[in-house]
Protein backbone atom coordinates (compact mmCIF):
# COMPACT_ATOMS: atom_id res chain seq x y z
CA UNK A 1 0.00 0.00 0.00
CA UNK A 2 1.19 3.43 -1.08
CA UNK A 3 1.74 6.06 1.81
CA UNK A 4 0.62 9.49 0.84
CA UNK A 5 1.49 12.80 2.52
CA UNK A 6 -1.22 15.31 3.24
CA UNK A 7 0.11 17.71 -0.19
CA UNK A 8 -0.87 14.55 -2.45
CA UNK A 9 -3.42 16.15 -3.78
CA UNK A 10 -1.37 19.55 -4.18
CA UNK A 11 1.39 18.06 -6.08
CA UNK A 12 -1.17 16.17 -8.92
CA UNK A 13 -3.26 19.70 -8.98
CA UNK A 14 0.25 21.06 -9.82
CA UNK A 15 1.15 18.50 -13.05
CA UNK A 16 3.96 16.65 -10.55
CA UNK A 17 5.37 13.64 -12.36
CA UNK A 18 5.00 11.17 -8.93
CA UNK A 19 6.94 8.16 -8.36
CA UNK A 20 7.30 5.45 -5.88
CA UNK A 21 10.16 6.31 -3.31
CA UNK A 22 10.24 4.25 -0.10
CA UNK A 23 6.82 3.65 -0.20
CA UNK A 24 5.31 7.11 -0.64
CA UNK A 25 3.88 8.66 -3.76
CA UNK A 26 6.14 11.47 -4.22
CA UNK A 27 6.49 14.65 -6.66
CA UNK A 28 9.68 13.76 -8.51
CA UNK A 29 9.25 16.96 -10.36
CA UNK A 30 6.44 19.09 -11.64
CA UNK A 31 7.70 20.15 -14.92
CA UNK A 32 11.98 20.44 -15.59
CA UNK A 33 13.84 19.00 -13.02
CA UNK A 34 16.51 21.36 -14.20
CA UNK A 35 14.88 24.65 -13.83
CA UNK A 36 13.42 23.51 -9.95
CA UNK A 37 17.05 23.02 -9.11
CA UNK A 38 18.14 26.00 -11.03
CA UNK A 39 15.16 27.91 -8.77
CA UNK A 40 16.85 26.42 -5.46
CA UNK A 41 20.36 27.52 -6.10
CA UNK A 42 19.41 31.19 -7.46
CA UNK A 43 15.90 32.37 -5.74
CA UNK A 44 13.88 29.42 -3.72
CA UNK A 45 12.46 26.62 -3.73
CA UNK A 46 10.35 24.44 -1.60
CA UNK A 47 9.72 20.70 -1.25
CA UNK A 48 7.50 18.25 0.51
CA UNK A 49 9.11 15.80 2.91
CA UNK A 50 6.36 15.11 5.07
CA UNK A 51 7.41 10.94 4.22
CA UNK A 52 10.43 11.74 6.66
CA UNK A 53 9.83 10.14 10.32
CA UNK A 54 9.72 12.51 13.10
CA UNK A 55 10.11 10.44 16.57
CA UNK A 56 9.91 12.51 20.16
CA UNK A 57 11.91 10.84 22.89
CA UNK A 58 10.83 11.83 26.10
CA UNK A 59 12.28 10.93 29.65
CA UNK A 60 14.68 11.73 32.67
CA UNK A 61 17.11 9.56 30.69
CA UNK A 62 16.67 10.77 27.42
CA UNK A 63 19.97 12.06 27.01
CA UNK A 64 22.30 9.13 28.39
CA UNK A 65 20.17 7.13 25.64
CA UNK A 66 21.08 9.13 22.81
CA UNK A 67 24.94 9.13 24.51
CA UNK A 68 24.43 5.40 23.85
CA UNK A 69 22.68 5.62 20.73
CA UNK A 70 24.63 7.95 18.42
CA UNK A 71 27.89 7.91 16.97
CA UNK A 72 27.81 11.41 17.20
CA UNK A 73 27.61 12.90 20.57
CA UNK A 74 24.65 14.37 21.77
CA UNK A 75 26.72 16.47 24.34
CA UNK A 76 27.27 18.56 21.80
CA UNK A 77 23.86 20.22 22.63
CA UNK A 78 24.38 22.19 25.08
CA UNK A 79 21.15 25.07 23.88
CA UNK A 80 17.51 24.51 23.19
CA UNK A 81 16.92 24.24 19.88
CA UNK A 82 20.21 23.16 18.78
CA UNK A 83 20.40 19.80 16.15
CA UNK A 84 22.86 17.69 15.35
CA UNK A 85 23.72 15.23 12.74
CA UNK A 86 24.36 11.69 13.50
CA UNK A 87 24.68 7.84 12.30
CA UNK A 88 22.98 5.75 14.28
CA UNK A 89 24.98 2.08 14.19
CA UNK A 90 24.60 -1.28 14.65
CA UNK A 91 26.58 -3.74 17.15
CA UNK A 92 28.86 -4.67 13.40
CA UNK A 93 29.32 -0.04 13.16
CA UNK A 94 27.36 -0.62 9.99
CA UNK A 95 25.20 2.30 9.57
CA UNK A 96 21.44 1.82 10.15
CA UNK A 97 20.80 5.10 9.32
CA UNK A 98 21.75 8.94 9.27
CA UNK A 99 19.18 11.29 11.45
CA UNK A 100 19.18 15.06 12.54
CA UNK A 101 18.56 15.03 16.62
CA UNK A 102 17.39 18.42 18.00
CA UNK A 103 17.51 19.43 21.65
CA UNK A 104 14.12 20.56 22.96
CA UNK A 105 15.01 20.08 26.55
CA UNK A 106 16.32 17.91 28.94
CA UNK A 107 13.50 15.53 29.23
CA UNK A 108 13.00 16.09 25.56
CA UNK A 109 14.79 15.52 22.38
CA UNK A 110 12.90 14.84 18.76
CA UNK A 111 14.87 12.54 15.98
CA UNK A 112 14.00 13.02 12.19
CA UNK A 113 15.04 9.91 10.56
CA UNK A 114 14.45 8.54 6.72
CA UNK A 115 11.62 7.64 5.23
CA UNK A 116 12.52 4.40 3.94
CA UNK A 117 14.20 3.13 6.93
CA UNK A 118 11.15 3.67 9.03
CA UNK A 119 10.22 0.07 10.17
CA UNK A 120 13.81 -0.47 11.18
CA UNK A 121 14.54 2.47 12.90
CA UNK A 122 11.28 2.55 14.89
CA UNK A 123 12.10 -1.17 16.03
CA UNK A 124 15.57 -0.59 16.89
CA UNK A 125 15.48 2.59 18.73
CA UNK A 126 12.37 0.97 20.74
CA UNK A 127 14.17 -2.06 21.48
CA UNK A 128 16.98 0.50 22.72
CA UNK A 129 15.41 2.73 25.17
CA UNK A 130 13.87 0.01 27.18
CA UNK A 131 16.80 -0.49 29.17
CA UNK A 132 16.71 3.61 29.66
CA UNK A 133 13.28 4.01 30.60
CA UNK A 134 12.70 6.50 27.35
CA UNK A 135 9.35 6.73 25.63
CA UNK A 136 9.35 6.37 21.99
CA UNK A 137 6.49 8.56 19.99
CA UNK A 138 6.02 8.65 17.00
CA UNK A 139 4.79 12.11 15.29
CA UNK A 140 2.74 10.77 11.49
CA UNK A 141 0.50 14.13 12.44
CA UNK A 142 3.11 16.22 11.10
CA UNK A 143 4.01 17.27 7.88
CA UNK A 144 7.04 19.13 6.84
CA UNK A 145 7.90 21.39 4.08
CA UNK A 146 11.78 22.11 2.63
CA UNK A 147 12.43 25.86 1.98
CA UNK A 148 15.60 26.56 0.49
CA UNK A 149 17.85 28.82 -1.62
CA UNK A 150 19.23 32.16 -0.63
CA UNK A 151 15.66 34.08 -0.56
CA UNK A 152 14.14 31.24 1.30
CA UNK A 153 15.09 32.53 4.99
CA UNK A 154 13.55 36.08 3.97
CA UNK A 155 10.67 34.48 1.85
CA UNK A 156 9.48 32.58 4.78
CA UNK A 157 10.57 35.01 7.63
CA UNK A 158 7.45 37.34 5.62
CA UNK A 159 4.87 34.94 6.37
CA UNK A 160 5.25 34.50 10.29
CA UNK A 161 3.60 36.52 12.82
CA UNK A 162 5.32 39.92 13.17
CA UNK A 163 6.55 39.27 16.72
CA UNK A 164 8.44 36.23 15.72
CA UNK A 165 10.06 37.38 12.71
CA UNK A 166 13.54 38.88 14.19
CA UNK A 167 13.83 36.00 16.94
CA UNK A 168 13.83 33.66 13.44
CA UNK A 169 15.84 35.96 11.10
CA UNK A 170 18.67 34.75 14.00
CA UNK A 171 18.13 31.60 14.34
CA UNK A 172 21.89 30.21 13.93
CA UNK A 173 22.61 27.05 11.35
CA UNK A 174 21.48 23.99 12.73
CA UNK A 175 19.17 25.77 15.29
CA UNK A 176 15.12 25.29 15.41
CA UNK A 177 12.67 27.37 17.21
CA UNK A 178 8.63 27.12 17.18
CA UNK A 179 7.16 30.15 15.52
CA UNK A 180 4.08 31.17 14.55
CA UNK A 181 2.92 30.86 10.38
CA UNK A 182 0.23 32.16 8.40
CA UNK A 183 -3.49 32.37 10.32
CA UNK A 184 -1.52 31.77 13.55
CA UNK A 185 -0.55 27.92 12.70
CA UNK A 186 2.07 26.53 15.26
CA UNK A 187 5.70 25.87 13.11
CA UNK A 188 8.81 24.63 14.27
CA UNK A 189 11.08 26.21 12.18
CA UNK A 190 14.43 24.71 11.87
CA UNK A 191 17.61 26.40 9.93
CA UNK A 192 18.62 22.93 8.36
CA UNK A 193 18.49 21.89 4.68
CA UNK A 194 19.66 18.94 2.28
CA UNK A 195 20.71 21.28 -0.96
CA UNK A 196 23.78 23.22 0.19
CA UNK A 197 21.62 26.06 0.16
CA UNK A 198 20.77 28.15 3.24
CA UNK A 199 17.23 28.06 4.63
CA UNK A 200 14.51 26.49 6.80
CA UNK A 201 13.37 22.74 7.30
CA UNK A 202 9.73 23.44 8.80
CA UNK A 203 7.29 21.20 10.56
CA UNK A 204 3.91 21.83 10.54
CA UNK A 205 1.02 20.05 11.69
CA UNK A 206 -0.58 18.27 8.88
CA UNK A 207 -4.13 20.26 8.82
CA UNK A 208 -2.09 23.12 8.26
CA UNK A 209 -0.15 22.12 5.72
CA UNK A 210 -1.70 22.78 2.54
CA UNK A 211 -2.16 26.33 3.29
CA UNK A 212 1.23 27.02 4.61
CA UNK A 213 2.57 25.62 0.93
CA UNK A 214 -0.05 27.90 -1.12
CA UNK A 215 1.14 30.98 1.12
CA UNK A 216 5.14 29.79 0.15
CA UNK A 217 3.70 29.34 -3.75
CA UNK A 218 2.37 33.08 -3.24
CA UNK A 219 5.49 34.27 -1.88
CA UNK A 220 7.24 33.22 -4.86
CA UNK A 221 8.75 30.19 -3.65
CA UNK A 222 9.09 27.28 -5.94
CA UNK A 223 7.80 23.78 -6.13
CA UNK A 224 10.68 21.34 -6.60
CA UNK A 225 10.44 17.65 -6.45
CA UNK A 226 12.70 14.82 -5.12
CA UNK A 227 14.69 14.63 -8.48
CA UNK A 228 15.90 18.03 -7.45
CA UNK A 229 16.27 17.51 -4.59
CA UNK A 230 18.04 14.74 -5.25
CA UNK A 231 21.10 16.39 -8.04
CA UNK A 232 21.46 19.40 -5.35
CA UNK A 233 22.51 17.32 -2.34
CA UNK A 234 24.68 15.20 -4.64
CA UNK A 235 26.23 18.60 -5.82
CA UNK A 236 26.56 19.95 -2.12
CA UNK A 237 28.05 16.50 -1.26
CA UNK A 238 25.24 15.17 1.13
CA UNK A 239 25.06 11.57 1.18
CA UNK A 240 21.82 9.60 0.60
CA UNK A 241 21.21 6.80 3.02
CA UNK A 242 20.97 3.30 0.37
CA UNK A 243 23.11 4.43 -2.03
CA UNK A 244 26.05 5.95 0.02
CA UNK A 245 26.13 4.07 2.98
CA UNK A 246 23.95 1.12 4.39
CA UNK A 247 23.97 -1.52 7.47
CA UNK A 248 27.01 -3.42 5.75
CA UNK A 249 29.03 0.35 5.24
CA UNK A 250 30.88 1.69 8.15
CA UNK A 251 30.88 5.84 8.53
CA UNK A 252 34.90 5.14 7.96
CA UNK A 253 33.72 4.22 4.31
CA UNK A 254 31.00 7.00 3.66
CA UNK A 255 33.24 9.75 4.41
CA UNK A 256 31.20 10.54 7.95
CA UNK A 257 34.35 9.83 9.82
CA UNK A 258 33.51 13.86 10.96
CA UNK A 259 30.15 12.25 12.37
CA UNK A 260 32.13 10.02 14.94
CA UNK A 261 32.91 11.35 18.32
CA UNK A 262 35.45 8.53 19.72
CA UNK A 263 34.95 10.86 23.23
CA UNK A 264 36.39 9.47 26.42
CA UNK A 265 34.34 6.63 28.14
CA UNK A 266 30.87 6.77 25.99
CA UNK A 267 29.98 3.37 25.25
CA UNK A 268 27.88 3.81 21.97
CA UNK A 269 26.38 1.02 20.07
CA UNK A 270 28.68 0.26 17.63
CA UNK A 271 31.81 1.85 18.74
CA UNK A 272 34.30 -1.55 19.59
CA UNK A 273 33.76 -2.48 15.78
CA UNK A 274 34.53 0.86 14.26
CA UNK A 275 37.69 1.53 16.73
CA UNK A 276 39.00 -2.52 15.55
CA UNK A 277 38.06 -1.24 12.44
CA UNK A 278 40.26 2.06 12.65
CA UNK A 279 43.22 0.37 14.08
CA UNK A 280 42.99 -2.83 11.52
CA UNK A 281 42.77 0.27 8.17
CA UNK A 282 39.85 0.94 6.59
CA UNK A 283 40.36 -0.95 2.55
CA UNK A 284 38.13 1.31 1.38
CA UNK A 285 37.10 5.06 0.91
CA UNK A 286 34.57 7.17 -0.56
CA UNK A 287 35.43 9.85 -3.01
CA UNK A 288 33.84 12.27 -5.39
CA UNK A 289 34.22 12.08 -9.12
CA UNK A 290 33.83 14.50 -11.88
CA UNK A 291 33.13 13.67 -15.18
CA UNK A 292 34.54 16.59 -18.26
CA UNK A 293 33.63 14.03 -20.84
CA UNK A 294 29.91 14.36 -22.36
CA UNK A 295 28.05 10.90 -20.68
CA UNK A 296 26.69 10.90 -17.06
CA UNK A 297 28.12 8.56 -13.89
CA UNK A 298 25.52 6.63 -12.67
CA UNK A 299 25.08 4.36 -9.54
CA UNK A 300 26.57 1.07 -9.84
CA UNK A 301 28.99 1.93 -12.62
CA UNK A 302 32.34 0.38 -12.07
CA UNK A 303 34.88 2.44 -10.99
CA UNK A 304 38.95 0.84 -12.15
CA UNK A 305 41.69 2.33 -10.39
CA UNK A 306 45.83 0.87 -9.93
CA UNK A 307 44.77 -0.38 -6.86
CA UNK A 308 41.29 -2.27 -8.00
CA UNK A 309 38.01 -1.58 -8.73
CA UNK A 310 35.14 0.31 -7.09
CA UNK A 311 31.97 1.21 -7.86
CA UNK A 312 29.54 4.22 -8.34
CA UNK A 313 27.42 5.54 -5.30
CA UNK A 314 25.36 8.44 -6.02
CA UNK A 315 26.19 10.15 -9.46
CA UNK A 316 23.90 12.20 -11.99
CA UNK A 317 24.49 15.00 -14.15
CA UNK A 318 24.98 18.14 -11.92
CA UNK A 319 22.94 20.85 -13.58
CA UNK A 320 24.98 24.09 -11.61
CA UNK A 321 27.85 22.59 -13.01
CA UNK A 322 26.53 21.18 -16.28
CA UNK A 323 28.44 17.99 -16.11
CA UNK A 324 28.53 14.39 -14.52
CA UNK A 325 29.73 14.26 -10.60
CA UNK A 326 29.74 11.42 -8.83
CA UNK A 327 30.30 9.65 -5.24
CA UNK A 328 32.57 6.64 -5.65
CA UNK A 329 33.71 3.91 -3.09
CA UNK A 330 37.22 2.67 -4.55
CA UNK A 331 40.43 0.73 -2.79
CA UNK A 332 42.65 2.80 -0.29
CA UNK A 333 45.80 3.96 -1.33
CA UNK A 334 47.21 6.04 -4.45
CA UNK A 335 44.46 5.34 -7.08
CA UNK A 336 46.40 6.32 -10.48
CA UNK A 337 44.38 7.52 -13.68
CA UNK A 338 41.04 6.63 -12.72
CA UNK A 339 38.51 5.31 -15.40
CA UNK A 340 34.50 4.59 -15.27
CA UNK A 341 33.01 1.87 -17.21
CA UNK A 342 30.18 3.80 -19.00
CA UNK A 343 28.49 0.86 -21.21
CA UNK A 344 31.86 -0.70 -21.91
CA UNK A 345 33.83 2.05 -22.46
CA UNK A 346 36.38 3.95 -20.21
CA UNK A 347 35.93 6.85 -19.41
CA UNK A 348 38.55 8.94 -17.81
CA UNK A 349 37.38 10.84 -14.67
CA UNK A 350 38.81 13.61 -12.25
CA UNK A 351 38.97 12.46 -8.62
CA UNK A 352 38.49 15.09 -6.55
CA UNK A 353 37.54 16.60 -3.32
CA UNK A 354 33.64 17.65 -2.54
CA UNK A 355 31.37 19.49 -2.24
CA UNK A 356 30.82 20.13 -5.72
CA UNK A 357 28.74 23.24 -5.16
CA UNK A 358 28.21 25.67 -2.14
CA UNK A 359 26.03 28.50 -1.71
CA UNK A 360 25.54 28.63 -5.43
CA UNK A 361 28.42 28.51 -6.57
CA UNK A 362 31.47 25.77 -7.94
CA UNK A 363 33.76 24.66 -5.63
CA UNK A 364 37.44 25.19 -5.95
CA UNK A 365 39.02 22.84 -8.46
CA UNK A 366 35.54 21.46 -9.51
CA UNK B 1 0.77 16.34 -24.64
CA UNK B 2 1.08 17.22 -28.73
CA UNK B 3 -0.65 15.78 -31.25
CA UNK B 4 1.46 12.97 -32.94
CA UNK B 5 1.81 12.98 -36.44
CA UNK B 6 -0.05 10.55 -38.45
CA UNK B 7 2.74 9.78 -40.87
CA UNK B 8 5.22 8.67 -37.60
CA UNK B 9 5.09 5.06 -36.99
CA UNK B 10 5.94 3.79 -33.43
CA UNK B 11 7.75 1.18 -31.56
CA UNK B 12 5.92 -0.09 -28.42
CA UNK B 13 9.08 1.12 -26.85
CA UNK B 14 8.14 4.70 -27.85
CA UNK B 15 10.91 5.59 -30.67
CA UNK B 16 9.27 6.91 -34.08
CA UNK B 17 10.00 6.12 -37.38
CA UNK B 18 9.50 8.68 -40.49
CA UNK B 19 10.06 7.49 -43.93
CA UNK B 20 11.09 10.50 -46.52
CA UNK B 21 10.35 11.24 -49.53
CA UNK B 22 13.64 9.79 -50.86
CA UNK B 23 12.96 6.66 -49.05
CA UNK B 24 15.47 7.11 -45.75
CA UNK B 25 13.67 6.36 -42.58
CA UNK B 26 14.47 9.70 -39.66
CA UNK B 27 14.41 8.00 -36.35
CA UNK B 28 13.64 10.00 -32.76
CA UNK B 29 11.49 9.05 -29.80
CA UNK B 30 8.05 10.51 -28.88
CA UNK B 31 7.22 13.22 -27.01
CA UNK B 32 5.68 10.75 -24.64
CA UNK B 33 8.79 9.25 -24.26
CA UNK B 34 10.61 12.24 -23.44
CA UNK B 35 8.51 13.53 -20.58
CA UNK B 36 9.09 10.27 -19.35
CA UNK B 37 12.36 10.80 -19.20
CA UNK B 38 12.48 14.20 -17.79
CA UNK B 39 15.70 16.66 -19.24
CA UNK B 40 17.65 15.27 -21.33
CA UNK B 41 21.50 15.80 -20.87
CA UNK B 42 23.10 13.71 -23.30
CA UNK B 43 23.08 12.09 -26.37
CA UNK B 44 25.07 9.04 -27.42
CA UNK B 45 24.82 8.97 -31.25
CA UNK B 46 25.42 5.83 -33.83
CA UNK B 47 28.70 6.09 -35.98
CA UNK B 48 27.41 7.22 -39.84
CA UNK B 49 27.85 4.15 -41.74
CA UNK B 50 27.15 1.80 -38.63
CA UNK B 51 24.64 -0.78 -39.39
CA UNK B 52 21.40 -1.28 -37.17
CA UNK B 53 18.95 -3.78 -36.21
CA UNK B 54 15.60 -3.43 -35.71
CA UNK B 55 14.46 -3.76 -32.26
CA UNK B 56 17.93 -3.67 -31.10
CA UNK B 57 20.12 -0.58 -28.83
CA UNK B 58 21.34 2.03 -31.40
CA UNK B 59 21.42 4.77 -29.48
CA UNK B 60 21.34 6.30 -25.97
CA UNK B 61 19.95 8.97 -24.76
CA UNK B 62 20.23 10.01 -20.71
CA UNK B 63 18.35 12.65 -18.73
CA UNK B 64 18.95 13.93 -15.51
CA UNK B 65 17.12 10.79 -14.28
CA UNK B 66 18.24 7.48 -16.07
CA UNK B 67 19.95 6.34 -19.65
CA UNK B 68 17.64 4.58 -22.09
CA UNK B 69 18.34 2.66 -25.04
CA UNK B 70 17.07 3.70 -28.29
CA UNK B 71 16.07 0.87 -30.29
CA UNK B 72 16.04 1.15 -34.23
CA UNK B 73 12.77 0.43 -35.84
CA UNK B 74 14.22 -0.81 -38.92
CA UNK B 75 17.47 -2.56 -39.83
CA UNK B 76 19.77 -0.75 -42.28
CA UNK B 77 22.47 2.08 -41.87
CA UNK B 78 23.08 4.89 -40.38
CA UNK B 79 23.28 7.67 -43.10
CA UNK B 80 23.15 11.00 -40.55
CA UNK B 81 23.15 11.57 -37.42
CA UNK B 82 21.22 14.77 -35.43
CA UNK B 83 24.75 16.61 -34.62
CA UNK B 84 23.32 19.31 -32.92
CA UNK B 85 22.13 17.06 -30.27
CA UNK B 86 25.38 17.04 -28.98
CA UNK B 87 25.48 20.60 -27.30
CA UNK B 88 21.69 20.57 -27.15
CA UNK B 89 20.14 17.75 -25.88
CA UNK B 90 17.19 19.27 -24.68
CA UNK B 91 16.08 19.99 -28.34
CA UNK B 92 14.79 16.43 -27.53
CA UNK B 93 12.49 17.97 -25.09
CA UNK B 94 11.32 21.14 -27.21
CA UNK B 95 11.02 19.44 -30.35
CA UNK B 96 10.74 15.30 -30.10
CA UNK B 97 9.12 14.77 -33.38
CA UNK B 98 10.64 17.19 -35.52
CA UNK B 99 14.28 19.15 -34.50
CA UNK B 100 14.92 16.19 -31.98
CA UNK B 101 15.52 13.45 -34.35
CA UNK B 102 18.31 11.57 -33.33
CA UNK B 103 19.57 9.53 -36.60
CA UNK B 104 18.62 8.44 -40.05
CA UNK B 105 18.70 4.93 -41.49
CA UNK B 106 18.84 3.71 -45.01
CA UNK B 107 16.80 0.88 -44.60
CA UNK B 108 17.51 -2.64 -45.85
CA UNK B 109 13.83 -4.48 -45.58
CA UNK B 110 11.13 -2.37 -45.96
CA UNK B 111 8.86 -4.72 -45.24
CA UNK B 112 9.86 -3.90 -41.50
CA UNK B 113 8.02 -0.95 -41.61
CA UNK B 114 4.86 -2.38 -41.19
CA UNK B 115 5.42 -4.28 -38.24
CA UNK B 116 5.09 -0.89 -36.39
CA UNK B 117 2.41 0.98 -34.64
CA UNK B 118 0.75 3.15 -36.68
CA UNK B 119 -0.17 6.61 -34.56
CA UNK B 120 -3.29 5.77 -33.43
CA UNK B 121 -2.05 2.21 -32.21
CA UNK B 122 0.60 4.35 -30.45
CA UNK B 123 -2.04 6.27 -29.11
CA UNK B 124 -3.98 4.15 -27.71
CA UNK B 125 -1.32 1.93 -26.40
CA UNK B 126 -0.17 5.61 -24.47
CA UNK B 127 -3.23 6.15 -23.41
CA UNK B 128 -3.60 2.70 -21.79
CA UNK B 129 -0.12 2.73 -19.91
CA UNK B 130 -1.40 6.35 -18.67
CA UNK B 131 -4.31 4.62 -16.93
Amino acid sequence: MTEKTVLNATHRALGARMVDFGGWDMPISYGSQIEEHHAVRRDAGMFDVSHMTVIDLHGARTREFLRHLLANSIDKLKVHGKALYSCMLNEQGGVIDDLIVYYLGEEFFRLVVNASTREKDLAWIEKQAVAFDVQVKERPEFAMIAVQGPNARAKVLDLLHEVDRSRIEKLGKFSAAAAQGPHGMPLFVARTGYTGEDGFEIIVPADHAVALWAALADAGVAPAGLGARDTLRLEAGMNLYGQDMEEDISPWEANLGWTITLDEGRAFMGRPALEAQKAAGVKRVMVGLVLDDKGVLRHGQKVLTANGEGEILSGSFAPTLEKAVAFARIPVGEPGAVRVDIRGREVPVRLVKYPFVRDGKPCDGI
Amino acid sequence: MSEIPGDLKFLKSHEWARVEDDGLVRVGISDHAQGQLGDLVYVELPEIGSSVKAGTGAAVVESVKAASDIYAPVSGEVVEVNESLNDKPETINEDAYGEGWIFLVRPSDRAELDELLDANAYEELVESEDH
